[in-house]
Formats: structure tokens, sequence, C-alpha cells
């Protein structure tokens, strides 16, 4: 049944670019397992995570980039992440933010449904693509030094 | 005794909390971007204003009239109504931003081709008018008919949209004076319009400056002139009421 459904929207979604998710469950305030299968390449996740353009990370974040000048102040360092929080936790913040933080500014990667206005070359299109964002949570998961700059 | 205590406790208290957190994105720029706004001859909006006062005296149209030949001089008559707009238009019965208003004069009163939207005649007429505001004190229409508008730009304001999922009050009302990347965020009062903006490198509207956010939020744009543009601003200048005009101001 819900395997024919799944087909259907594959049907009726005409537009090429036009994703589907992949399923995850949310459990213990954690997404356990991998979005795609496989484990993230956490060399690619630091270029995402400081591609202003992709990541957007360092618009809000700092961390240990000390090549990015102009990191952002409106949220917590990301250094250390790998230290405070397991790799499921990470990747529910990635996944979709207000899932934690109903308020949160934090941007949701994986989130299609519930946004309005999403302009015309943004639709039916998430944030990063799953791989990616296993590859972001390999990088923060790598991130343990607190005080690393 | 208690009660007279608690009394001028609470009178001792008010300047404080009457104290104005408001503050024009004048405030958040640098030295040099607010000596260039401040000086006029630096001033690059200067120039769009001089060039609306040659126009404003220019007889065009089927009617050859000017805009002087009824609205006379435009220190005396177009002082305030800057600070007053959007107001609500009879014509249509809906609201209208004062650029609506000049298109309106220009193409039923004047018989001349209807000014584009952002086009330079149009921004150097609405910098020259709302010049005559400056340094007055924004006092939004009292007309009860604007209420759902206002309304509705409110709800606009603090509603998340894009891909981004951002509202505008996360970032000018729970973010202000934060960094976004190295952009310090202003509280998006709109005391300075039509400006000059240095990223533009040219004079632009209120409603080009939503453009530029939403674009940045991976929303839809609201186009300019449109009901939402007219509730957004509204809600905007009346978040506002009090402070000063600032047109032709300069931002980053
Ligand atoms: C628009 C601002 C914004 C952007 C962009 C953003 N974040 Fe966040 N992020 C936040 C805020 C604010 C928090 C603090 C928690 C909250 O308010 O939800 C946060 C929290 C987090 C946390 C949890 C931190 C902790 O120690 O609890 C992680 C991990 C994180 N962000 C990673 C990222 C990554 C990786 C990116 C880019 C792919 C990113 N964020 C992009 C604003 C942002
Ligand atoms: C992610 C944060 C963010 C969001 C969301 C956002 N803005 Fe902005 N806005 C900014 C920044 C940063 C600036 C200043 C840009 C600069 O100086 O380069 C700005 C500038 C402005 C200004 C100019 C203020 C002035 O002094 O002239 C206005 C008005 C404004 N925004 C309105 C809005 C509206 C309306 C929305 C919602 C549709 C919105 N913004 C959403 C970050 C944001
Ligand atoms: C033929 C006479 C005429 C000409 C020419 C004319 N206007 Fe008007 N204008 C009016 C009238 C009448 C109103 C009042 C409209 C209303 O309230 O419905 C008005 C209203 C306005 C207002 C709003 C004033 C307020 O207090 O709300 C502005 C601003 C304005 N005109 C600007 C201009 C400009 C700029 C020009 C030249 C491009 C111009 N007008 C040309 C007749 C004219």
């Amino acid at each position: 049944m819900w395997r024919a459904f799944a087909l259907l929207a594959v049907l009726m979604s005409v537009d090429a670019q036009a994703q589907t998710l992949v399923p995850y469950q949310i459990e213990n305030g954690a997404i356990a397992t991998s979005l795609t299968g496989q484990p993230g390449d956490p060399a690619k996740g630091r270029t995402i995570v400081v591609e202003r353009q992709k990541g957007l990370c360092l618009l809000c974040h700092s961390g240990p980039f000390p090549e990015e000048r102009f990191q952002g102040d409106l949220a917590p360092s990301l250094a250390g992440t790998g230290s405070r929080l397991s790799e499921g936790e990470i990747r529910l913040r990635m996944v979709d933010s207000t899932k934690v933080n109903e308020k949160t500014i934090m941007p949701p990667y994986y989130k299609m449904d519930g946004l309005g206005r999403v302009a015309a070359s943004y639709k039916a299109k998430t944030l990063l693509e799953p791989q990616e964002i296993e590859d972001v949570i390999a990088f923060l998961v790598s991130l343990k030094d607190e005080a690393q700059k | 005794m208690n009660r007279l205590v608690a009394l001028w406790l609470v009178c001792a208290a008010l300047p404080a909390a009457a104290q104005d957190a408001r503050k024009s994105g004048f405030a958040f720029m640098g030295p040099d971007t607010q000596a260039m706004q401040t000086d006029d001859l630096a001033n690059p909006g200067m120039l769009f204003v001089l060039e609306g006062d040659a126009l404003w005296k220019a007889p065009v149209g089927a009617s050859q009239k000017s805009c002087a030949s009824c609205h006379g001089d435009a220190p005396q008559t177009m002082k305030g109504v800057a600070a007053r707009y959007p107001d609500f238009d009879e014509a249509t019965q809906a609201p209208i931003d004062l650029a609506g208003r000049i298109i309106q004069c220009r193409a039923e009163r004047q018989g001349a081709a209807p000014p584009q939207r952002e086009g330079h005649e149009l921004l150097a007429l609405t910098s020259y008018v709302a010049h005559q505001s400056r340094d007055l004190a924004i006092a939004p229409a009292q007309d009860a008919r604007l209420a759902s508008a206002r309304a509705q730009g409110a709800a606009l304001y603090s509603t998340r949209m894009g891909q981004l999922n951002f509202s505008c009050a996360q970032c000018h009302d729970d973010n202000a004076g934060g960094h976004l990347g190295a952009a310090p965020i202003p509280q998006a009062h709109p005391t300075g319009y039509p400006l000059y903006r240095l990223e533009w490198q040219a004079l632009g509207s209120l409603q080009r400056r939503f453009r530029n956010c939403l674009s940045g939020m991976r929303a839809e744009p609201i186009s300019a002139g449109s009901a939402d543009a007219i509730a957004l601003e509204l809600f905007l200048m009346d978040r506002a009421t009090g402070m000063k005009l600032e047109t032709p101001a300069v931002r980053p």
C-alpha cells in the first residue's frame, strides 16, 4: 500500500528535478541511521560547511576554520560538536532543526513540505543532498576539541 | 508609605522603560558610510533629489502641466507627505504607496507615460518628494481602512518563508545587532528610502530592498507596488512611528 503511494508520488512529480525524501525515523532526539546507508566523507563535509553558497553554515556559525574570515555570530561555534552531540543527534539537527527547537533560525537541510513561498528555482529541492548531509555529519563528528580555533 | 515608595519607583523607572531601543540602519554603519550620508556633497542620493527638483518643475504629457502647476512649492506642500505614506487611495479604494501616488499623478493628471517602478525618473521624483520630509518624525496615516493591510504586513513579517524557512522577524527582531557572515543585521526600519545602496551602486526603493532579503531567503519575490509589498511597507512604517526620515540615506 505505502509502496503504491510512493510510486504514485514519483509518477506525479513531473518536474524532473523533484526529489522524494528518503524516509527516516526520529527516536530519542536523534536519527540513528545514515540517510543513504553509506558513511560520509569528512573532507567533503568540511568543504560544504565553509562554502557560503552551499552549506551557508558560516553565515551564522563560527568554527575551526582559520582561513575563513567573516564568520557569523548568531549561533554557537561548531568547534567540539562531535564531543557534545552524537552522530544521530547531529543528523536530526541537519535534517530539520525545528524538531529540536521549534523557533530555531537554523534552516532545515532535508525538508520540502511545510515550507511557504519557496522561490521557483528552489521548489521541490532540499538544501543539501542526502549524501552531502552525511558528509557534513562525518565532518562534525570529527570536531572533538571545544577549544580548537 | 509603601504605596508612595512604589509610586516613586514606578515614576523613576518610567524614563528608562520609555527609552527607545529602535535604531535606524544608519546606526549599524561604519563611520565612512555615515559621513557619506550626512554630507550632501558626498551623498550620491542628492543627485537624484536635484534631478527630481528639475522634473518637478518641467511641464510634461498631454496636459503640459508640471507637478508644480498643481502642487506649487514642494518644500511647503510636500513637507510631511512621505512621513505619512502609504495612505488610502479613494480612487482604487486600496492602500497606495508614495511611488504609486506619483505614478498616478504622472499618468492620470499630467497625461504622460506612467513611469516604471525602480526607473530613474520615478526614483528621482520619489526621492525629491521624500526629501521634503527629511528629519521629520514618521507619522503613519490614521485611516481605519488601512488597518487590515497593516495587519497583513505584520503577518507576512513574522511568517517563515522560502527554502531557508526564515521569517523577517527572526533576523530583524530576534537577531538584530548580530552578524550574518560579515553583515551587521539592522532592525529593518524604512527610514531612508529611496536610498543609495553601495552594493547596488544605485538608488533603490524599500521594495527593492525587500526583494534582496527575499532572494537571500530563497523565497518568491514580492513585486513592487503589489498589495503584499505595500502591506509590508505599511507595517514597517507603523513600527517606525516617531523615527526620523533620512531620505536620501546611504546603506552598505
Ligand atoms: C541561519 C543561521 C544558521 C545556519 C545557516 C546554520 N545554523 Fe546551525 N544553528 C543555528 C543556531 C541559532 C543554533 C543553536 C540552536 C538553535 O537555536 O536551534 C544552531 C545549532 C547547530 C548545531 C547544534 C550545536 C550544538 O552544539 O548544540 C549544529 C551541529 C549545527 N547548528 C550545525 C550547522 C551546520 C553544519 C550548518 C551548515 C550546513 C548550520 N548549522 C547552518 C543557526 C544556523
Ligand atoms: C537571514 C537574515 C535576514 C532575513 C530573514 C531578512 N533580512 Fe532584511 N536584512 C538582513 C541584513 C543582513 C540586512 C543588511 C544588509 C547589508 O547591510 O548589506 C538587511 C536589510 C534590510 C532592510 C534595510 C534596512 C535599512 O536600514 O535600510 C530592510 C528594510 C529589510 N532588511 C527588510 C526585510 C524584510 C521585510 C524581510 C522579510 C521579507 C527581511 N528583511 C528578511 C538580513 C535579513
Ligand atoms: C493636474 C494636477 C496635478 C498634477 C499635475 C500633479 N498632481 Fe499630484 N496630486 C493631485 C491631486 C488632485 C492629488 C490628491 C489625490 C488624492 O488625494 O486622491 C495629488 C496628490 C499627490 C501626492 C500625495 C499628497 C498627499 O498628501 O497625499 C503626491 C506625493 C503627489 N501628488 C505628487 C505629484 C508629483 C510628483 C507630480 C508630478 C510628477 C504631481 N503630483 C502632479 C494633482 C496633481
